[in-house]
């Protein structure tokens, strides 16, 4: 049954694909080739899904090799609800991608383009998928190194820079994490994740294994961009091209976040618990920093992108934030809000792109006035912004109560009246956004447009959509997060 | 139609006009009769569903499970009811206004001013008629966003300054006190439903039932409890169409209706006055309710003027719904209907004498009163109803707040009601005085009454405040079953 290799499959289309679109030399055809590799991801994860919900974790032996001296492919709720996130978000930006790149990057390196955003993509899932300490790496470099390029590849000189100082900040981080594992591994003689959740604990106590631990942690913060280790996100986001800030802000950081929820809490848990690994003080004081300096600094931008930029080192804060209240309800919190951050921040980042799609950075002063002319755009981004906020009806809200709740369920109110106080600092900015476009008037010098053309208009206000419908019909969210956090607490789910 | 249609339909017909209005955006004629047959069919809708209410009928909807135990589900009870049927009678009104004083001014955008309002209306309803906190604060946050883009209309820096410090205030107060109270409220009590008797007792602590209630009281912006009652004057600069309907009846009630729906139906009058959680609530309403005044005395622009008044009479419902007896509560119902029709006609008037004059304060008032004598006489029933004299609606509901004064012995709260009667009639006594008994300024270039439209829509609203003096019945009843009488 072909069915049965769909945990290989996932990884592997996108990873084969991407060679073939660096050889193809027509960008049409490179970018069809990518769109039915990653139109095919989401189906696939769909399954997999499916069956991991009605039957229990999946475990896939690459090549039929039994783990622990073969690779293992271990997919529970947690990585299956991942990886429908990442190749959902990756299907749909690829059609957004076509017209959005002509405009950006030089026609005859778009095919390459093309390969690098699947290999992107299947290091991203890579990493979800595997069940192997030391595949995560190979996967985390794939990604990572192809991420660089995608950043580079923008028109603005900037991303050079950019990138070169991600290319920096992300080798540190994988280099750490590498190094972490191989602690672990003299230790524990095993890189299969289940089986060194069975033997860790007999070696607890050794220097090795806590300077291991203290390895991973540092190198997936930086890859996550928990404040103060964000310094690399808001230049790389600014300045890729709109597809690769859409891509990469809805779901690297979210692959990183969920990794350091496996060694957390699946690896590391029979060992040290939650709360000795990271004593929650810190973690919580890092979070409510991460949202406080974020989205005041989000409040001063003067370039949009630059803004949605800081604004998502604010949300990631949110993420952590429940995963310190380091309970059942504040995992799912985080859980729910991986995905809903996802969808709301990929939804503006493609709408902000059409707006650069008819050039120029998007600076406030450049969308003044726009709102009557590209009404659709700023309807989106206004819902999606509202989504930011956490009004009701959108899956902001449906996050903010998971989190608000899971406070109040340990008795911690400062942190609820912290979460809900802050979510102003996200009305304010998105506020600005909406009054500029609304309410000022238009430089009569600028290029009148219309509406980005459909191709683009529809992945974008379909993420939107999402916000909304996500926010009334929480089964597939809500209900999966909780069973993800469940698994990853190690109860029956 | 089974009546949990009635109220499907009822908030689904300005939604769906607000679709229509924005087709018809061409053609002015043809857009103007989307709203008005959208505001007739709306309210005979509502009314529709007054003698099964009346008749002691419950109707609900089925529920949308949006999280574990929060659902979305629509339920109708007296004061929605009451609320409802205020808000759609003035709609029609107030649409017939509108089309005056838009064409008369020659404002600007009139196509998404209608449908903002269309929207606005829908929301309205939606809290009217919201079964639980978590569908209550969904309409409540849609009313707050569809009502924005009236608010800075204008486009001036001085609409757009204003329009931020309303949707600040509003959305902040909402999501930061109001969404803490309704989560806690679901946490502890396992449910948000209203029901009868409240549904919070057992589960909070005396101080923790204090805590909540001042989340809640705070927290429902709308209500303009002072400290959260600036959003209210800044508002103000909105055409004036909208400071009569959305902000002196549907926002604004919307506010006390939610803080007095909140009272009876989540923490239960008995169970608040047995804990006692409420009493510092009497001084915080009563203190909104002199300050107000005391500022409104302080205005000469003319619609500030009315907006501090609204915050005063405000907080009137809220002080006479915390008083916590079954006379007290009637009497919060009925203000809620007395000063809608009170207050509309008050800005109805004000708008009339800028369409006519261009005049915006209180001090170029002298002598209008003989120009415009169908405006200035339906101004002079709106502050007779607002001072509480008869043969207004205002007397009505002051009567019954003041014997729930005596009865229960609050001593302040008859004070408070005295002293700001007397404030009352200070700072509209002698806007009716200058107008009618002083006289015009010498070379003042000649006008008359403002467009018919707007001369029927005020005469209609002060007419109907008298009607509620004369004829009570259906109010009363309504309030009656509030306060837990039998049907």
């Amino acid at each position: 049954m072909i069915a049965d290799h769909f945990p290989a499959l996932q990884v592997v289309i996108p990873l084969l694909a991407a060679p073939v679109c660096a050889m193809v030399r027509n960008r049409r055809v490179a970018w069809l080739i990518a769109l039915v590799a990653s139109l095919a991801m989401p189906f696939i994860a769909g399954a997999l899904l499916m069956r991991v919900l009605s039957e229990g974790p999946i475990s896939y032996w690459m090549g039929g090799w039994e783990p622990p001296w073969g690779i293992e492919y271990r997919i529970d709720a947690a990585n299956a609800f991942l990886l429908l996130l990442v190749s959902a978000i990756a299907a749909i930006i690829m059609p957004y991608a076509r017209l959005s790149l002509d405009r950006e990057i030089p026609h005859n390196r778009q095919p390459w383009y093309y390969a690098l955003y699947l290999l992107c993509l299947a290091g991203m899932l890579g990493m979800a998928a595997t069940g192997d300490a030391f595949n995560v790496f190979v996967f985390l470099e794939i990604a990572s190194i192809s991420t660089y390029l995608l950043i580079a590849l923008g028109r603005d000189r900037r991303a050079l820079m950019a990138a070169y100082q991600y290319l920096v900040i992300g080798t540190v981080g994988a280099t750490f994490f590498v190094i972490g594992v191989g602690f672990l591994y003299v230790m524990t003689g095993t890189l299969n994740i289940a089986d060194l959740a069975e033997r860790l604990p007999t070696v607890a106590n050794q220097r090795p294994v806590i300077v291991g631990l203290a390895f991973i942690a540092v190198g997936l913060c930086l890859k996550l961009a928990l404040f103060p280790l964000h310094y690399w996100l808001p230049n790389a986001y600014a300045y890729a091209p709109s597809a690769t800030t859409a891509f990469l802000a809805a779901t690297a950081t979210k692959v990183a976040i969920y990794l350091l929820l496996r060694f957390f809490f699946t690896v590391f848990a029979k060992t040290f618990p939650f709360q000795e690994i990271v004593v929650p003080v810190i973690w919580l004081s890092l979070s409510a920093a991460a949202i406080v300096y974020a989205s005041t600094a989000a409040i001063y931008q003067e370039n949009v992108k630059r803004m949605l930029a800081y604004s998502s080192v604010a949300q990631i804060g949110y993420i952590t934030l429940g995963i310190g209240i380091g309970t059942e309800a504040g995992l799912s919190a985080a859980i729910v809000h991986i995905f809903n951050h996802g969808v709301m921040k990929g939804a503006l980042f493609l709408l902000v792109g059409g707006i650069a799609y008819y050039g120029g950075t998007v600076t406030f002063r450049r969308i003044a006035g726009l709102g009557r002319r590209m009404p659709l755009t700023f309807a989106g981004i206004v819902l999606a912004g509202l989504s930011m906020v956490g009004v009701p009806g959108t899956v902001g809200f449906v996050s903010k109560w998971y989190l608000v709740t899971a406070a109040l369920e340990r008795g911690w109110w400062w942190l609820a009246a912290f979460v809900v106080g802050t979510s102003l600092l996200a009305l304010v900015y998105m506020g600005r956004v909406a009054e500029a476009a609304f309410f000022r008037p238009a430089d009569p010098a600028a290029e009148k447009h219309g509406e980005m053309p459909l191709s683009m208009l529809i992945p974008a206000l379909l993420l939107v959509g999402a916000c909304v419908y996500f926010g009334f019909a929480t089964d597939l969210t809500a209900d999966i997060a909780e069973r993800a956090a469940r698994g990853l607490l190690g109860k029956a789910p | 139609m089974s009546p949990a249609t009635t109220l499907l339909v009822a908030i689904a017909i300005p939604a769906a006009a607000s679709v229509l209005i924005a087709l018809a955006g061409r053609k002015p004629n043809l857009r103007e009769a989307v709203t008005l047959c959208a505001a007739l069919a709306m309210f005979v809708a509502v009314a529709s569903l007054v003698p099964g209410v009346l008749g002691g009928g419950r109707p609900a909807t089925g529920a949308w499970s949006v999280l574990p135990g929060v659902e979305l589900r629509l339920a109708l009870e007296p004061l929605g009811m009451l609320f409802a049927l205020v808000a759609s009678f003035l709609w029609i009104v107030n649409s017939l206004y509108s089309i005056g004083y838009m064409r008369g001014n020659d404002e600007p955008r009139q196509t998404s001013y209608y449908v903002c309002f269309a929207i606005a209306l829908a929301a309205t309803l939606g809290i009217a008629f919201s079964a639980n906190l978590f569908t209550l604060f969904l309409f409540y946050e849609l009313l707050t966003l569809s009502t924005y883009p009236l608010v800075v209309h204008k486009q001036s820096p001085e609409a757009i300054r204003a329009g931020r410090v309303y949707l600040f205030v509003l959305l902040g107060s909402s999501i930061v006190l109001f969404l803490s109270a309704i989560v806690w409220v679901y946490l502890r009590a396992g449910t948000g439903d209203f029901q009868p008797g409240g549904i919070v007792s057992g589960a909070f602590s005396p101080g923790e039932t204090c805590l909540l209630l001042a989340l809640f009281a705070f927290g429902v912006g709308k209500a303009a409890l002072m400290p959260m009652h600036r959003w209210l004057p800044a508002a103000m600069v909105a055409p004036t169409p909208v400071s009569a309907l959305l902000h002196a009846v549907a926002v604004v009630k919307a506010g006390v209706f939610v803080v007095v729906k909140v009272i009876v139906y989540v923490f239960g009058v008995d169970h608040l006055s047995a804990v006692g959680a409420g009493d510092w609530l009497v001084y915080v309403a009563g203190g909104t309710v002199i300050i107000a005044s005391l500022i409104a005395l302080m205005q000469d622009n003319l619609k500030r003027r009315l907006a501090y008044s609204t915050v005063s009479q405000l907080s009137y419902v809220i002080l006479a719904a915390i008083l916590l007896t079954p006379l007290s509560v009637i009497g919060a119902a009925l203000h809620i209907a007395a000063h809608a029709f009170g207050k509309i006609t008050l800005f109805f008037a004000a708008g009339s004498i800028y369409t006519a004059s261009h005049k915006t304060e209180v001090s170029q008032l002298d002598g209008i009163g003989w120009r415009m004598p169908w405006t200035m006489g339906a101004f002079a029933v709106g502050a007779l109803s607002m001072i509480g004299v008869p043969p207004t609606a205002g007397f009505v509901s002051k009567w019954f707040m003041v014997s729930a004064a005596f009865d229960t012995k609050q001593y302040f709260a008859l004070a408070v009601i005295l002293v700001s009667t007397l404030l009352n009639a200070a700072y509209f006594g002698p806007i009716v005085y200058a107008a009618f008994f002083r006289r015009a300024p010498e070379g003042e270039p000649a006008h008359g009454e403002a467009p018919w439209p707007i001369v029927v829509a005020l005469t209609v609203t002060a007419l109907g405040s008298i009607t509620i003096f004369l004829a009570p019945d259906l109010p009363l009843a309504l309030a009656r079953q509030l306060a837990g009488g039998a049907p």
